[in-house]
């Protein structure tokens, strides 16, 4: 996957308003960027669960979450509205998985891993991790060391 | 600056929940009172009595929206001494832990209802909630339920939820 001192490269992702996410829109912030496999998957479920009821934290901290899928935008919305999660939610579904392969997370089966990037502001990326299996769900700490780092 | 760096699950102190004989394992148990998996968890717990359990809040908001009031009961029942008590009810029935389910189970232990209600809803016992949820995060807690063994030498290991039973 992406290491840590790669500068991030130009790609696409969709927001929930059908707007284009880019490279551009990681600059001057610290952006920590969650893949996730699934919408609506258990532990998909469970982590972005986490995540948001430490979002205040990650805004203490000057990050911003962003939750990356497979998923269409009707799905992540969705998704998001059920859980009640204000994390904004990045759609790579067409061409399907186009970034997740550009950050080298995406899965053989055809979804992204379970992985964390935190890109700075100078749009480098500073620490990512990839869980060893879609299933295991890093804990919220680890981010929080990365960005004390 | 956010506290929430990577730390060691806490050791149990005077201020943990804490039930059971000892002479057989130490259980940590991170915990919500609305999560089906913990109420099971918890019942195969008790039919382990030999085990000593420690309890500690990990209440996720934003799946289990009770689970923050039913903790803030159960720790407003401590101040009446009845932490337990209160926490097997509400393992009883995690499908009710609206006010009323929970002022109806105040009612049925015996509790002084307008201190509970006023403690369960104070900073004191939020503060009590929030710091077992926010150790929980520091110590990789992810997910309910969680359990740890404490060592002989103080050290802690997690354990698998499958080691108590099928989920």
């Amino acid at each position: 996957m992406i290491a840590a001192g790669s500068a991030v490269p130009e790609f696409t992702l969709k927001r929930g308003d059908d707007s284009d996410f880019t490279a551009a829109d990681l600059e001057g912030k610290t952006t920590v960027l969650v893949f996730y496999p699934f919408a609506f998957s258990p532990v998909c479920t469970d982590q972005l669960n986490l995540y948001e009821d430490v979002l205040d934290d990650f805004s203490a901290q000057g990050a911003t979450l962003y939750g990356v899928s497979c998923d269409a935008t009707w799905s992540q919305t969705a998704f998001a509205a059920k859980l009640g999660v204000s994390i904004e939610q990045l759609s790579d579904f067409e061409p399907k998985g186009e970034v997740c392969r550009t950050f080298g997370v995406y899965h053989p089966g055809g979804f992204p891993q379970r992985a964390l990037v935190i890109v700075g502001p100078d749009k480098v990326v500073r620490w990512s991790y990839q869980a060893d299996s879609p299933g295991d769900l890093p804990g919220a700490n680890l981010i929080f060391d990365a960005l004390a780092a | 600056m956010s506290d929430l760096g990577s730390a060691p699950i806490p050791a149990v102190s005077g201020e943990d929940h804490v039930r059971g004989p000892g002479g057989g394992r130490t259980l940590i148990v991170y915990a919500d009172f609305e999560c089906p998996f913990c109420a099971v968890l918890d019942m195969r717990l008790r039919a382990l009595p030999a085990d000593r359990v420690v309890f500690r809040h990990f209440p996720v908001r934003s799946s289990h929206p009770r689970a923050w009031p039913a903790a803030c009961a159960a720790e407003a029942a401590a101040l009446q001494g009845r932490f337990w008590e209160m926490h097997d009810a509400l393992f009883a029935d995690p499908a009710r832990l609206e006010d009323p389910h929970l002022w109806e189970r105040g009612r049925r232990l015996g509790l002084e209802l307008e201190r509970f209600d006023r403690d369960r809803r104070c900073d004191g016992v939020r503060d009590r909630v929030k710091r077992d949820f926010r150790a929980g995060v520091r110590g990789g807690v992810v997910t309910t339920p969680t359990i740890f063994e404490l060592g002989d030498d103080g050290s802690v290991a997690k354990l698998s939820r499958e080691e108590f039973g099928p989920a």
